[in-house]
């Protein structure tokens, strides 16, 4: 496993606005040395002008950034110790793919031989030795972004930013470089700041994940955490699929429908217009009288290892989805009953 | 799909793109060959006969007009109008390039006005602007009357008829002809291919060696033949501000057709500057194609 140290990069309060869009509002977040840190988030909720930030191309309204000791907004674009994997990739089409890659290693004074050597390797790497020669405007979307990705990790700066680095590759492609980051970072010991869409990416890689949404931080958490002990409702609508009962917080649950369905509260006490979310695996069917709701089944489906069933519930508007190991556990049209363990429901305020 | 499906259908849109070129190319081209190539065709036929005594031309084949074409006085000032159009062409990119780098960062309210601005010279009459210059550099001119009342000379300098007047002349006619495309490259270039050069570690003036110089070349090089090519024609402006003194191609061209009526030898000389730009051309476009790398963009 990677040794996760100490902060290495601070973010402190960052606001960036254009005009009327607030692009950045008041984020702060602490990476800590040598970690695999994801962004995630919507499209248009600041992702990119936050690693722009980091980079020295977009000046803050307000906030400062730690590196280490050193103020890193003070510091020009081309003396900051960070790369940045560019999402339009912006190859120097003038530029073969390997002078492209090696374009970094020449501007810090490497020698020739080293240079070659370390080119190669990365082409390896990202499987393009063969297009070393060709121009940018030769290749196909998916090998552009990995000579991107090549010219960026090439240097192995402190800090490498990666803007969607994976999102144009094909799925078993997408997965040997998903692979060669984790052990990029392993071998190396670079720290990571990912933007990715796709959450199954961030959640599997990452070791801790920034949610964002319009501009704010809305939690920084482990995936594990993220999944099960979302602190707002936004955090558990974006990630994963889930089941949310609308009703009033009282003590150990909230009221739906003339009961009081249990779960937990996670942090600051809730009260009023609450959300009860309870993942699809951790609802079960049961015997009648155990069960906390009851409804029909409208549909099932097989996924081969796993299967799901939506179930309709009197006074919740979606139906109940529930999934599960195996086969289906019911029919259509079948009459069942649902519970959950109260400890793996989280109310959530509305 | 089989491939016996894509087979008449790809040939069909092949046979749609050669229709389109024909459609969108063919008026520019039919009227190019009807009122520039033919007419220049004509001239060029006439290199080959003898001049009749008084003019005209007498047509019995001879290699004459070509020997004479080599006659120092005519290669110098040919090295004459190379030198003038070149000194021009230097001088519009070194003013030209800054300026339009400059209107390509300005926000684009003020860009559509600064570009207005570099054109403006354009709505008036050629004739009148030059004369303007006339007046600017006359001895009693504004400039010379400033400076000598200024005290900064006792005797007016001798600014019109010279070869700076020339060049200062060609240079204010043909500079928008230099900035126009240069701001267009520059305009063009992806501004993340500077921020990608400085995140690699380079410095400005590195970024600006190596892209953004590279990426812009194209745009100087066709500004420069813009300048360069109507500069080693340019009769006017040589006459008026270098009071004949200074010979450019364009005025002994002028002269062969106009005053000497040796039409023949006249057609020799515009041959000579036509294969000579037609070089200039090919370079410029070996130049580009090398830049681009070609393939796909
Ligand atoms: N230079 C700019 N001028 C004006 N608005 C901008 C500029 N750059 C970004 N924005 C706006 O700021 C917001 C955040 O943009 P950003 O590119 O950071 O989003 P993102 O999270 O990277 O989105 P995506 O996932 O689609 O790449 C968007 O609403 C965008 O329109
Ligand atoms: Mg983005």
């Amino acid at each position: 496993m990677t040794t996760q140290g100490d902060v290495l990069v601070s973010i402190q309060r960052i606001a960036r606005r254009f005009g009327d869009v607030v692009a950045l509002d008041d984020v702060s977040i602490d990476i800590r040395d040598n970690e695999f840190f994801a962004l995630l988030g919507p499209s248009g909720c600041g992702k990119t002008t936050l690693l722009r930030v980091l980079a020295g191309f977009e000046e803050p309204d307000a906030g400062q950034v730690l590196l280490g000791d050193t103020d890193l907004l003070a510091l020009p674009p081309h003396r900051r110790p960070v790369n940045l994997m560019f999402q339009s990739y912006a190859l120097f089409p003038h530029m073969s793919v390997e002078r492209n890659v090696a374009y970094g290693l020449e501007r810090e004074g490497t020698a020739k031989a080293e240079v070659r050597t370390r080119v190669g390797e990365v082409l390896e790497t990202v499987g393009l030795s063969e297009l070393a020669k060709r121009r940018p405007s030769q290749l196909s979307g998916g090998q552009r972004q990995r000579v991107a990705l090549a010219r960026a990790i090439v240097k192995r700066p402190r800090l490498l930013l990666l803007d969607e680095p994976l999102s144009a590759l094909d799925r078993k492609v997408r997965a040997e470089m998903q692979l060669e980051l984790k052990r990029l970072q392993h071998d190396v010991g670079i720290t990571f700041v990912v933007v990715t869409h796709d959450q199954e990416e961030a959640m599997s890689m990452a070791d801790r994940i920034a949610v964002m949404h319009e501009g704010t931080v809305q939690q920084v958490d482990s995936p594990v955490d993220l999944y099960q002990r979302p602190s707002n409702l936004f955090v558990a609508q974006f990630i994963g699929t889930s089941n949310l009962f609308a009703g009033d917080a009282v003590t150990g649950g909230i009221r739906f429908a003339g009961r009081t369905l249990p779960g937990v509260v996670v942090g600051e006490p809730i009260s009023g217009a609450s959300r009860l979310l309870v993942r699809p695996e951790d609802t079960v069917l049961v015997e009648p009288r155990d069960a906390l709701l009851s409804g029909r089944v409208i549909e099932t489906q097989f996924f081969g290892g796993v299967s799901t069933v939506a179930i309709t519930v009197a006074g919740h508007d979606v139906p109940v989805l529930l999934t599960r190991q195996g086969a289906p556990s019911a029919v259509r049209d079948a009459e069942v009953h649902l519970s959950w363990d109260p400890a793996k429901a989280v109310v959530l305020s509305a | 799909m089989t491939s016996a499906d894509l087979v008449p259908g790809r040939g069909a849109s092949r046979r749609r793109a050669r229709v389109e070129r024909v459609v969108f190319l063919g008026p520019g081209i039919g009227y190019l060959i009807a009122f520039m190539a033919i007419p220049v065709l004509l001239i060029l036929s006439l290199t080959i006969f003898k001049r009749g005594r008084f003019g005209g031309v007498v047509y019995q084949p001879t290699i004459e007009n070509f020997i004479r074409a080599f006659d120092p006085i005519y290669l110098s000032v040919l090295g004459n109008s190379l030198v003038i159009a070149s000194i021009t062409t230097v001088l519009a990119l070194a003013l030209g390039y800054p300026t339009a780098y400059g209107i390509a960062k300005l926000a684009p309210k003020w860009r559509t006005i600064a570009l207005i601005a570099v054109v403006l010279p354009f709505w008036t009459n050629f004739l009148i602007r030059t004369y303007a210059w006339i007046v600017l550099l006359n001895s009693e001119g504004p400039i010379n009357k400033s400076l000598v009342g200024a005290g900064l000379i006792h005797q007016p300098l001798e600014l019109l008829y010279t070869r700076g007047a020339v060049v200062a002349g060609l240079l204010y006619a043909y500079i928008p002809l230099m900035i126009l495309p240069l701001y267009a490259s520059i305009e063009r270039l992806d501004p993340q291919l500077r921020e990608a050069a400085a995140n690699l570690g380079a410095s400005p003036w590195r970024t600006f060696r190596d892209v953004t110089l590279p990426l812009t070349l194209p745009g100087a090089i066709i500004g420069s033949i813009f300048v360069f090519v109507p500069s080693m024609g340019n009769f006017i402006i040589p006459e008026l501000l270098g009071g004949g003194k200074t010979v450019m191609v364009g005025n002994l061209i002028r002269d062969q057709f106009l005053k000497a009526r040796d039409w023949p030898f006249g057609a020799v000389l515009a041959l000579a500057l036509i294969m000579f730009l037609v070089a200039l051309f090919a370079l410029q476009s070996w130049v580009t194609r090398r830049l681009n790398g070609g393939g796909r963009t």
